[in-house]
């Protein structure tokens, strides 16, 4: 397996063998010619029929890429009848008494250098196009015509570089991708391969010993994988299959509400855990952020972040959301998830050990610094704050308590922040059972069903051994999640679900039945299930 | 002789397409018309030298026409860069 790296045109996925593109070389042989008007005269006929094939290939462009694209092509014809650059071409021929093709050759050089020098970036992209009309007419007067090396089974292509004509010219339904040496992004290759949807990169010299080779193109990361491992190509072809499927999805489901035939309405909300996954959950159309693990922001780091440090990332969250709502989990980090500089003891059972709201309530310095940070944030967007690990009404009391003080404090020093929603995390069999008085106390609540899961079956998930224990629809675990959402209800509780399950497309309709108000699920998730909503 | 100046606004200046467009607009006119910038100018009837002043977004350019139909053309002319550039 080896790989390289080159700079993403559009971001896809192309898996196939690799096909070497090599251009017939035009080798321009110069030679001295008698009658410069004869040559002046089969130049203008070569001129004409690149001009006749221009005009189809413009026709062609039309179809695949629509006609703002295609119009360099007319851009080419009309660069055909530059006087400029006739002028040059029939100067040369009568002047040094050569043939054609060495004139056009010549003339192709010097305007497509002038381009070259050129300051704007985009103007020095218009040197291949010069050299595109050149070519095509060198070719035109050697061979009558310019022929295209068609491809012949599906292949991702390998080229020094592609001329937009070469491009449009290739057979689309055969073309899975291609990868240049040449070019920039704002080539109109560039430009006609986001326009058809082809994963391309731009940078990585072609090796003729790929000829025939499986490859990869990631147009995600920007690399080239050429004899991919099983590992990586099951990886990357899963991948692909995604890709497509939201694709597919987005076209039909993008923008829809999320409603039942019968009406009834549910919030899909994105899980995240990184800057980059919120990203990734505006594009899958999420309606809000239904659970931000803030663990990431400590993870990442070697000493606690500052108050600044997470005011910045919280900030960023909510503006990127533009106006939707953001629920940030505060830290639920534990044994198992061992962060150095929070000097945590080794444990012999962390999942029921010294994690999440424990640690926090217990280091109040730490806890504080986030709420801050929470509340500061608060002015940029709807937050609302949830609470791990939640077994006690005590432990919500605490919480509320510490974050009405912080409140006075940043109110004492004129900081401003916004009304936030505040809820917990229903985790343990204890919040379940409790559900009632918790509810009497938050805004909301949001079921974790993992640990929910581990702690009422008491079954470890990470244990292989245990699998065939395992029941993800255990009848335990869903009346736990009924009786939560009916008591959370009954006191002005909004209730959502955040673990696995919810993404569950099983269980959806019987979330639904249960009254559930939101589902908060991994990002490309969220098409999927809306989908699947919208069919109930 | 008649002539207008005009300030470019669209972001990426007098790239391929609008100079494409321009040159086929100019040509349907007797006059010779001539886009000035700075102290480089060329012909508006010739693509490759307009594109190559490299007008970018915020430059003045200046359009003389002259000609039998230099009224009708700079009319015409003035609208295109409203419209286009």
């Amino acid at each position: 397996m080896e790989q390289f790296t080159g700079r993403p045109i559009f971001q896809g996925i192309a898996i196939g063998p690799i096909r070497l593109y090599t251009k017939k070389e035009q080798q321009v042989k110069r030679y001295k010619i008698t009658d410069a008007e004869a040559e002046i005269a089969r130049f203008h006929r070569a001129r004409e029929t690149a001009a006749a094939e221009l005009a189809s290939l413009y026709e062609a462009a039309v179809r695949q890429v629509g006609e703002a694209n295609a119009m360099i092509f007319e851009v080419h014809q009309m660069m055909l009848e530059d006087e400029d650059y006739l002028d040059s071409v029939t100067h040369i021929i009568r002047t040094q008494e050569i043939n054609a093709e060495m004139a056009v050759a010549t003339t192709g050089d010097n305007f497509s250098a002038m381009f070259s020098a050129m300051e704007d970036e985009y103007m020095r992209a218009r040197a291949a196009d010069v050299k595109d009309i050149s070519e095509r007419l060198i070719a035109c007067l050697v061979n009558g015509g310019s022929a295209s090396e068609l491809l012949t089974e599906p292949a991702i292509l390998a080229a020094e570089d592609l001329a937009p004509s070469e491009t449009v010219q290739l057979d689309k339904s055969m073309l899975l991708g291609f990868v240049t040496r040449l070019g920039s992004a704002n080539s109109h290759t560039a430009i006609l391969a986001r326009t058809m949807n082809l994963p391309a990169l731009i940078g990585i010299r072609p090796d003729p010993a790929w000829n025939g080779r499986l490859a990869v193109v990631d147009g995600y990361s920007g690399t080239l994988t050429v004899d991919p491992d099983e590992e990586y190509l099951l990886q990357m072809q899963t991948r692909k299959a995604q890709d497509e499927e939201k694709r597919t999805l987005l076209q039909q489901l993008k923008g829809k509400e999320t409603v039942t035939r019968s009406g009834r309405r549910v919030k899909l909300y994105a899980n995240v855990g990184s800057l980059s996954d919120i990203r990734s959950a505006m594009e899958n159309d999420a309606e809000g952020i239904g659970l931000f693990r803030s663990e990431f922001l400590y993870l990442e780091k070697k000493d606690f972040p500052t108050e600044e440090e997470q005011f910045a990332i919280y900030r960023t969250a909510l503006e990127n959301m533009g106006g939707k709502k953001v629920i940030i989990r505060t830290l639920d980090i534990g044994a198992d998830k061992q962060i150095d500089y929070f000097g945590l003891e080794r444990e012999e059972n962390p999942a029921l050990g010294y994690r999440a709201i424990r640690i926090c309530l217990t280091r109040p310095d730490i806890f504080r610094t986030q709420l801050r940070a929470l509340l500061r944030a608060s002015v940029y967007g709807p937050l609302s704050i949830m609470f791990p690990m939640i077994i006690s009404l005590d432990e919500v009391l605490a919480v509320k308590e510490i974050l009405e003080e912080v409140k006075q404090e940043l109110t004492a020093q004129d900081i401003p922040y916004a009304p936030v929603e505040i809820g917990v995390m229903i985790e343990t069999p204890a919040a379940v059972m409790i559900s009632e008085q918790l509810a009497a106390e938050v805004d909301f609540f949001s079921i974790g069903t993992n640990d929910l899961t581990q702690y009422t079956l008491a079954l470890d998930r990470q244990n292989p051994k245990l699998d065939s224990f395992y029941d993800p629809h255990h009848p335990a675990v869903l009346r736990m999640i009924r009786e939560t959402i009916a008591n959370g209800h009954a006191h002005g509780c909004w209730v959502g679900i955040c673990g696995e399950l919810g993404a569950d497309e099983e269980l959806t309709e019987a979330f639904l039945e249960m009254g559930v108000d939101e589902l908060s699920v991994s990002p490309p998730m969220i098409l999927r299930l809306r989908k699947r909503i919208r069919e109930l | 002789m008649k002539s207008f100046s005009y300030e470019i606004k669209d972001a990426v200046g007098i790239h391929a397409r609008p100079a494409g467009l321009l040159v086929k607009e100019a040509k349907g006119f007797q006059s010779k018309l001539v886009l000035k910038k700075g102290d480089k100018s060329a012909d508006l009837t010739k693509l490759m030298a307009l594109m190559s002043l490299g007008v970018k977004c915020g430059d003045t350019v200046t359009v003389s026409a002259e000609g039998s139909d230099e009224n009708a053309a700079i009319t015409a002319l003035e609208a295109f860069f409203k419209q286009n550039l």
